[in-house]
């Protein structure tokens, strides 16, 4: 199965396309051609580092391919700061907006006693009713690290305890996105990468 | 809940892992791959590979490994020795590394910690400190002094000092070794671990003198470690990850169970 990687040189690729190919997947990177994600099956923006790197998606024109890849129902998976940009930005980059897919903001977390950033293994609250997260059972654990999340809505697919409850998961039909690192989690997170290959793709013909 | 790490060290010379008391009488513990995978399929929560040789001639087959290493890997998989510039720290990433430790480099010179942090995020940046409690310091903890190259060589820079630097560097963890305990299977030092840990808002590994599960409860209690380094416990069978935590579990340890 064909799949897109975004690249927009924020960290490095190698463990987010050696866990696609261990499943099966090919893998197909692209940091600027926009006729690869006009005809992708499925796309995957991974991440890591800060916000403002996301500039790069709308100096290139990815921002608007990817837009409309996701109107044509094609299957999208963020991770970490891929996630965030899901939403309408993150304070960590206040003048840079996300892709406002879901209307909210990500923050930091709130200072406490606690440290941030949130580095580790930390279990998953599964809500019911997740295609992203089928088979993963409640508390399973997953790798985390970051200083900024998403706020609990009715799009949040898995809830984290850390300082306050925050985002793991989000999906809202064919657009999910995941704060922890799925490629870094066992065989927990191959399980909800596989089921992200597995999605049906629409409106690739 | 956040739970606290067991990482399994691999320590490796010359494509091999090797096990040895302060990097002498070194015995041969087997494929780095091999051993990696078995760490992680046991229940470890993380990797690290140190190259312990660290020598120019020694890259590729340091990268060679990295790779093998890191192809079936799905936890977190971390590599240091010998990482000099940025550059050889986008190599090691290249080659499958999720985080790169620095050293000797970061203290010859602390732009690299800016530069890597940079390129690949805080979270990818390591700052391994080695460091000995200095008895004629006026807090012979907090003011331990750092040493290079193995432990060979002093530096005159102070541990929390040095890990307030890094932090404020860009540096996502410190990997603090106690030389002091080191080798002695006698425990962490918890002291030093707690000093380091106060002071920074990152986590901190740590490292040196694990011996029995009881250590382990001590240095994450006491200690306030975020994540402890495993080595020698492991190797040759005594132990794995699993029954680690299984035990830490039944002490009240918050770990990541089942694994």
């Amino acid at each position: 199965m064909r799949v897109t990687v975004i690249d927009y040189k924020a960290g490095n690729l190698t463990s987010v396309l050696k866990a696609l190919r261990h499943l099966g997947a090919e893998p197909e990177v692209t940091d600027s051609d926009l006729s690869v994600v006009d005809t992708a099956e499925r796309i995957v923006l991974p991440g890591v580092g800060h916000f403002a790197a996301t500039e790069r998606l709308d100096a290139t024109g990815l921002t608007l391919a990817i837009r409309s890849a996701i109107a044509r129902g094609v299957p999208f998976l963020g991770i970490c700061v891929g996630m965030q940009w899901l939403y309408a930005g993150s304070s960590e980059a206040p003048e840079q907006p996300g892709l406002g897919h879901f209307p909210e903001k990500c923050t930091r977390f709130a200072d406490s006693t606690e440290k941030v950033p949130h580095v580790g293994w930390n279990s998953l609250e599964v809500k019911k009713g997740s295609r992203l997260l089928t088979g993963v059972e409640p508390g399973e654990y997953v790798y985390f690290t970051h200083s900024y999340k998403g706020p609990v809505t009715a799009d949040t697919a898995a809830t984290t305890f850390y300082i306050e409850p925050f985002v793991a998961a989000v999906e809202h039909g064919s657009v999910m996105g995941v704060q922890f690192h799925p490629e870094k989690s066992g065989t927990t997170g191959l399980t909800i990468l596989r089921n992200f290959l597995s999605w049906e793709a629409k409106g690739t013909e | 809940m956040i739970t606290k790490r067991i990482i399994a060290c691999l320590d490796v010379h010359g494509g091999r892992v090797v096990k040895g008391v302060q990097f002498v009488d070194l015995v041969d513990a087997g494929d780095p791959a091999t051993q990696a995978a078995r760490h992680a399929r046991e229940g470890a929560d993380e990797i690290v590979l140190l190259d312990i040789t660290a020598t120019h001639e020694g890259r590729q087959t340091l990268l060679d490994t990295v790779r093998r290493t890191a192809r079936e890997l799905f936890v977190p998989f971390c590599v240091g020795g010998g990482i000099r510039t940025a550059d050889d720290a986008a190599q090691v990433f290249e080659a499958g590394a999720d985080k790169v430790s620095v050293n000797s480099a970061a203290l010859r010179g602390p732009a690299l910690i800016d530069a890597i942090g940079r390129s690949f995020g805080a979270q990818a940046v390591v700052v391994a400190i080695d460091a000995r409690r200095d008895p004629t310091a006026a807090d012979p903890v907090r003011d331990a002094e750092v040493f290079v190259q193995g432990g060979r060589k002093p530096t005159g820079r102070r541990v929390v000092e040095w890990a307030r630097e890094a932090e404020a560097r860009g540096a996502g963890e410190i990997l603090l070794t106690s030389m002091d305990s080191d080798g002695t299977r006698a425990g962490f030092d918890c002291e030093l671990t707690a000093a380091v840990s106060e002071s920074v808002g990152i986590p901190v590994i740590a490292s040196g003198g694990a011996g029995t599960v009881e250590h382990f409860a001590d240095v994450f209690g006491r200690g306030k470690a975020d994540a402890a380094l495993a080595a020698s416990i492991f190797h040759f069978g005594i132990s794995s990850a699993r029954s680690l935590k299984e035990e830490l579990a039944k002490a009240g340890v918050s770990v990541r169970l089942p694994c």
